[in-house]
């Protein structure tokens, strides 16, 4: 390995050239697709969740399936597919997004499915006991209780969405990893443009993680 | 008067256990009735049944006259509309072993949740009310806490008071001092012996408290095997039991 | 539909290369994130401090920082310390690094998910620490690594499409391809269905080899999907 010196390894120049694109990329683009994706996740989600839970077999079963499907095939192909199949005056980002949440939405199921399993058969008996009706018992009972066993799970998939924003390179949006590497192939400088885009995602990862470890602590009963 | 309770015929099996054979037995208007049998003799599955928490395999559960969830038309055993289990099942409240309580709900919010969305009472109203029973139980200043924050036995007393909200004609007491700590047992009996001499709510009890047993209740059934090995007054059965397997069951569990 | 299906038969063999080359990514990367996470989880609940901290650090960077940009570091900025590694390598170490960082909490999870008594009862026993980790803690933490492994190897799967982006030609780039000459929904149907098909063999095979090992330990054939693997 020929040694290089750290002045020819990293520019601060060329870096403060190209902090604030990135840094624009990061807060209009991937921040943007990371809370609308997630809210799309959650709300899917659930509704899977639910719907595989209630819905006779002949639904839940080919449900669950194109779920499994959705969950164990790359995000990337996903994307692309997306991005053909729309008309092509659609902007990409909101296809993009609305996949990107799809997608995370069939994790996000399956925690909440675990999460409604691991409410106590009690409730469900008390809420009987006390003549709820199913709605009630799912909106005031079960689902409460089952949220906050999942809160910790949804923590992670929303960090796990947000390190995948960068295959939106795929359809070609502008996010924060795409921006990087266009000024790196205008200005040749790759190694300030991707270290950059690293660290800004390091520095996001390390305080969502930290968010959610708060957000559970105020949650505990 | 109809009974309040009517077993006619009743079958409950499991897969190929069955826990109750052919039972048959009323509970009058303002009765309390006290089960007492070995575990597994099937005690608790008769108040599961009344609150409609397992499926009645066969015969029929009648409620002051009215079928609980299987009616007979024309000689057939009709199973009824989930609406009309409903309507009846209001009537029916039940304490568990294990509480039950809604950990995600306040104290207050677990007694009003019922009488708010199910009866439609006023907030205001279910409040007043939610907390007169919370001061019977002796819980009136915890009203605003978290479940997680009571003791057992402060537990239990709440959820009493959240069955008693909802005005039943029928109690369904499911051991419930057996998950409590010994010197917290007390204080739920006490509770309900109160709310046995204050009102004429029916009441079916699964215990092993045989003092409770005898002094709240008018009837005592002994059950084995799925079926009443014997029945009657209190003191008969508890001090004078004909049978020796009931003798041998007094006997474990004084 | 026809016309799809001679597209797809004249298809046939690039998409073979693309599948070959989507499985090289899938097995090189697979391998080194097994032994990146068998070293840096051991690390991680290693006696001593700073052997910790290395692990720590090393895992929350790789976690934390993105697969692409890891990938993009290794295509356009390791030739500057003179290291030019071949597309298909480079693939392979970002996927082995990013995916073995994950893999290393599981083992650390799966490791302190066995119970406190048999560290006790082997220490009881005066095992030295390299006999106990190898003859009781590990055979018992493998079991659940197995279903955490699971999760992760189909997650690597769906990583590797990433392959794109640096130009290799992989199972996701014929899909692309093959969407030219015939209808996209038949293109990307096939795609997935075969990425769907990739992932469940691999899933079922860690499956059938979780079922061997708690036989082998006794335990039901039940899977518990259970901590470990949820995490990721």
């Amino acid at each position: 390995m020929p040694a290089i010196t750290f002045e020819e390894f990293w520019s601060w120049e060329a870096a403060a050239n190209l902090l604030p694109e990135v840094l624009g990329a990061f807060f209009k683009v991937t921040l943007l697709v990371t809370v609308v994706g997630t809210l799309i996740a959650v709300s899917v989600g659930m509704l899977l969740a639910v719907l595989t839970q209630v819905a006779p077999g002949i639904i839940a079963r080919p449900l669950r399936w194109v779920m499994d499907v959705i969950r164990m095939t790359p995000l990337i192909v996903q994307l692309m597919f997306a991005s053909f199949l729309v008309p092509v005056t659609w902007d990409l980002l909101w296809v993009g997004t609305a996949v990107i949440g799809v997608h995370y939405s069939t994790y996000m199921a399956e925690s909440f499915i675990a999460g409604i399993r691991s409410v106590d058969r009690g409730q469900w008996e008390a809420a009987r006991a006390l003549s709820l009706p199913q709605g009630r018992t799912w909106r005031a009972i079960v689902l409460p209780q089952a949220l906050r066993a999942t809160l910790p799970a949804l923590g992670n998939w929303t960090i796990s969405m947000f390190k995948d924003t960068p295959y939106l390179f795929a359809i070609s949006v502008l996010e924060m990893v795409t921006v990087a590497q266009q000024a790196g192939n205008s200005t040749f400088r790759y190694n300030e443009a991707f270290t950059i885009a690293g660290l800004i995602f390091l520095a996001a990862s390390l305080f969502t993680a930290f968010a959610v470890r708060r957000l559970e602590k105020a949650l505990v009963y | 008067m109809p009974p309040v309770i009517r077993f006619e015929d009743v079958v409950k099996r499991f897969g190929d256990t069955t826990v109750l054979s052919d039972l048959n037995f009323d509970v009058a208007p303002g009765e309390r009735v006290t089960l007492i049998g070995p575990s597994g003799s099937g005690k608790t599955t008769i108040l599961r049944l009344v609150m409609t928490l397992e499926h009645l395999t066969e015969g029929y559960i009648w409620i002051d006259g009215k079928p609980l969830t299987h009616d007979r038309r024309d000689g057939n055993r009709v199973q009824l509309k989930q609406k009309e289990v409903a309507e009846t099942r209001k009537q029916i409240g039940m304490v568990f072993q294990h509480f039950n309580l809604f950990p995600n709900m306040s104290v207050i919010d677990n007694v009003t949740e019922a009488p708010v969305h199910v009866l439609g009472r006023g907030k205001e109203e279910a409040r007043e009310r939610a907390l007169a029973l919370l001061d019977q139980v002796g819980l009136k200043d915890r009203a605003d806490e978290h479940p997680s924050r009571l003791s057992g036995g402060q537990k239990q007393r709440v959820a009493i008071a959240r069955a008693l909200a909802m005005d039943p004609k029928i109690l369904l007491l499911d051991e419930v001092t057996s998950a409590l700590d010994p010197e917290l047992v007390g204080d739920v009996l006490g509770v309900l012996r109160d709310v046995a001499e204050s009102t004429d709510i029916s009441m079916l009890i699964v215990t092993h408290e045989m003092q409770f047993a005898r002094d709240v209740s008018h009837k005592v059934m002994m059950f084995d095997g799925g079926q009443i090995l014997e029945q009657g007054a209190p003191a008969d059965i508890l001090s004078n039991p004909s049978h020796d397997r009931t003798r041998k069951f007094l006997d474990s569990v004084l | 539909m026809t016309d799809n299906l001679e597209a797809l038969r004249d298809a046939l063999p690039r998409l073979g290369e693309g599948v070959a080359i989507t499985l090289q990514l899938t097995l090189g990367g697979a391998l080194v994130a097994f032994i990146v996470s068998v070293v840096f989880g051991l690390l991680s609940i290693s006696p001593a401090g700073p052997l910790r901290w290395v692990s720590t650090v090393v895992v929350e960077f790789f976690r934390g920082t993105s697969l692409v940009v890891q990938l993009f570091w290794l295509y356009y900025v390791m030739p500057l310390f003179g290291v030019s590694m071949d597309a298909v390598l480079t693939g392979v170490i970002a996927l082995g690094l990013n995916y073995g960082a994950y893999g290393a909490e599981i083992v650390r999870g799966s490791i302190n998910a066995v119970d406190k008594g048999q560290w006790e009862g082997a220490t009881a026993l005066n095992m030295s620490p390299l006999t106990r980790m190898r003859r009781i803690i590990w055979p018992q933490a493998w079991v659940l690594m197995l279903s955490g492994y699971n999760n992760l190897l189909v997650m690597l799967i769906k990583g590797t499409a990433v392959a794109l982006f640096i130009g290799l030609q992989d199972l996701g780039y014929q899909i692309d391809e093959l969407r030219v000459d015939t209808a996209t929904i038949f293109a990307y149907g096939i795609g997935l269905l075969l990425y769907y098909l990739i992932a469940l063999a691999a899933s079922t095979g860690l499956r059938a080899l979780e079922k061997r090992a708690r036989r082998r330990l006794g335990l039901s054939a039940g899977s518990v999907h259970a901590s470990a693997g949820a995490a990721l």
